[in-house]
């Protein structure tokens, strides 16, 4: 295996992770706000509110039921306008935040679902307001959940960027596009499938040890 | 202290309505222990609920104090609820923080300084008896053990009022004992007026002062426990008073339900009472219980069908003090 490839698949590698990491980091800014928001606005919840409920819903549900490729294509425009390119990394970004925020959103919201509803009815009782009652029981209750759910959403997040590779995308999904599809390179292909799958490892198994590490319910 | 006027609660669904509550009346006393007993599905936790207004009733006023609650905006709500601490069955700690930082938890909303919380929590720590698990987190401590960390979260706030919503029908016999007792503690040394939700009526026979029985949303009969439970009037307070079966032997036999109020130790008298009628007396079943050094419990005895036998062994129980009623629904 020549210097070069070996260069190729390194700097691929740092594309995809700066891309899923900061793509991921962006989209839990904007999910987990608006999770929250549709979980308290649920019926039942602590600032029950059908409107906002039906409206955060319906336009997660939208872009969640938009296919990745459409989406990613259907965005150039916005894409441009914001990082002043439609290719390369930092353009592959823009749409994968786009099609995050709504599978963050989610995920946040089934985590905060487990939370105890006897649980919120005590500090109700104890006179939390409805923001004491998100910072300071129902976020900190959800953690563990919470994180395992964002490395479900990153894993989620690193194949979309390794999809966007087809439409001048950066990163280890165009490597496998451009020199194992395109010139009929398998090996080459394989490294980058066999990276992906490292890398999908690492992120499970480090979340997976977090957990384990935070969750005050597992310490016996 | 605590007042309900003509309190009502219903739930409505598009396909149902329920009335969980029907123009409930009662007054809780400052300082006393009040016992709202009852069967599921009587309303009672719903009752207990709109003392803090966890639920809102449909119709009626909530006092405390004086002050009608339903009028209080939402910060004053916040404030009073401050004052009346709550325990739950489940106990619902927050299993992410450990034993100081759950009872910590009412003093940070409240906005307490941490130095301060922490001491108050120490504090309430040893009240409860738990110094050791300052640091544990809720999965490892036992019910019991949850149940009194509740109970020192619940009185962070130096509140007047502490609502049980079923706070022992989780835990074991001994356990229970031990938590009533503690609850027992708390109204003597600090005064806090407890309301107590419970379907057993052991729990309100230990430390209740009143009760109140429900069933199907209102309350069919109230009183001081004693009365209550010697002279049961409503047929919830029956069934509540004797285990399911014996409901049935009342109705069945021919007999008499002997209660003990603690003035007496049962056993002289059943045996003094066979000595003087010169008759084998059938036990059909008793339940006592050793509360303070004195007895309390019931005894079901059956009935000779010779009359004036039966007469003497009432006349017996009569000049003897002893309380006591006839199956069938009676009362002497």
């Amino acid at each position: 295996m020549s210097n070069s490839v070996l260069q190729l698949l390194w700097s691929g590698t740092l594309e995809t992770l700066y891309m899923t990491l900061v793509s991921s980091a962006i989209a839990y800014v904007f999910g987990i706000p608006l999770g929250v928001l549709v979980y308290v606005s649920d019926s039942g919840g602590i600032c029950q509110n059908r409107v906002i409920h039906t409206i955060t819903g319906t336009v997660i549900n939208i872009v969640r039921s938009v296919p990745f490729l459409i989406l990613l294509v259907a965005i150039l425009p916005f894409t441009r306008l914001v990082v002043g390119t439609t290719i390369g990394s930092a353009a592959t970004i823009v749409p994968l935040v786009v099609a995050a925020i709504p599978f963050v959103a989610r995920m946040v919201e089934s985590s905060l679902k487990e939370v105890h509803a006897g649980v919120i009815e005590a500090a109700k009782a104890m006179g939390s307001s409805p923001l004491q009652i998100v910072y300071k029981v129902i976020l900190p209750e959800a953690k563990p959940s919470l994180l395992v759910g964002s490395t479900i959403a990153v894993s989620t997040i690193l194949g979309y960027s390794a999809m966007a590779g087809f439409v001048g995308g950066g990163g280890l999904g165009a490597i496998a596009i451009n020199y194992g599809y395109y010139r009929y390179q398998s090996e080459t292909m394989l490294l980058t499938v066999a990276l992906l799958v490292i890398i999908v490892q690492v992120f499970q198994e480090t979340g997976i040890w977090l957990v384990r590490k935070i969750d005050k319910r597992e310490q016996n | 202290m605590i007042r309900f006027e003509n309190v009502s609660k219903r739930f409505s669904s598009r396909k149902s309505t329920t009335d969980a509550m029907n123009h409930i009346n009662l007054e809780i006393d400052q300082g006393e222990i009040y016992g709202i007993i009852g069967f599921s599905g009587a309303g009672k936790s719903t009752l207990v609920r709109c003392i803090n207004l966890l639920e809102k009733p449909t119709e009626g006023s909530v006092y405390f104090q004086g002050e009608r609650i339903q009028d209080m905006n939402q910060r004053q709500l916040r404030a009073y609820r401050q004052k009346v601490g709550m325990i739950f069955q489940q106990f619902n700690l927050l299993a992410q923080r450990n034993v100081i930082e759950n009872i910590c938890y009412p003093l940070e909303i409240a906005g307490v300084k941490k130095s301060q919380a922490v001491a108050r929590a120490a504090e309430l720590l040893e009240l409860v008896g738990l110094q050791e698990k300052a640091k544990a987190y809720p999965e490892q401590l036992s019910g019991g053990q949850k149940q009194r960390v509740a109970i020192a979260r619940a009185l962070a706030t130096k509140p007047e009022v502490l609502l049980c919503d079923e706070a022992t029908s989780a835990l074991d016999p001994i356990t229970t004992r031990s938590i009533l007792a503690l609850l027992k503690e708390i109204n003597e040394k600090l005064g806090v007026t407890i309301v107590v939700i419970t379907h057993e009526m052991k729990a309100v026979e230990q430390i209740c002062d009143r009760v109140a029985v429900m069933s199907q949303g209102t309350i069919e009969e109230e009183g001081t426990v004693r009365d209550v439970f010697l002279n049961p009037k409503s047929e919830t307070a029956r069934k509540l008073i004797l285990p399911d079966h014996e409901t049935e032997i009342l109705e069945a036999h021919h007999m008499l339900r002997i209660a003990f109020d603690g003035q007496s130790a049962f056993e002289p008298v059943i045996s003094e009472m066979t000595m003087a009628c010169n008759i084998a007396v059938n036990i059909l079943g008793a339940r006592t219980e050793n509360i303070g050094g004195k007895a309390y419990g019931q005894m079901l005895i059956e009935l000779p069908k010779d009359h004036e036998t039966a007469n003497q062994m009432k006349q017996f129980l009569r000049d003897r003090k002893i309380h006591f009623e006839e199956g069938g629904g009676t009362h002497e």
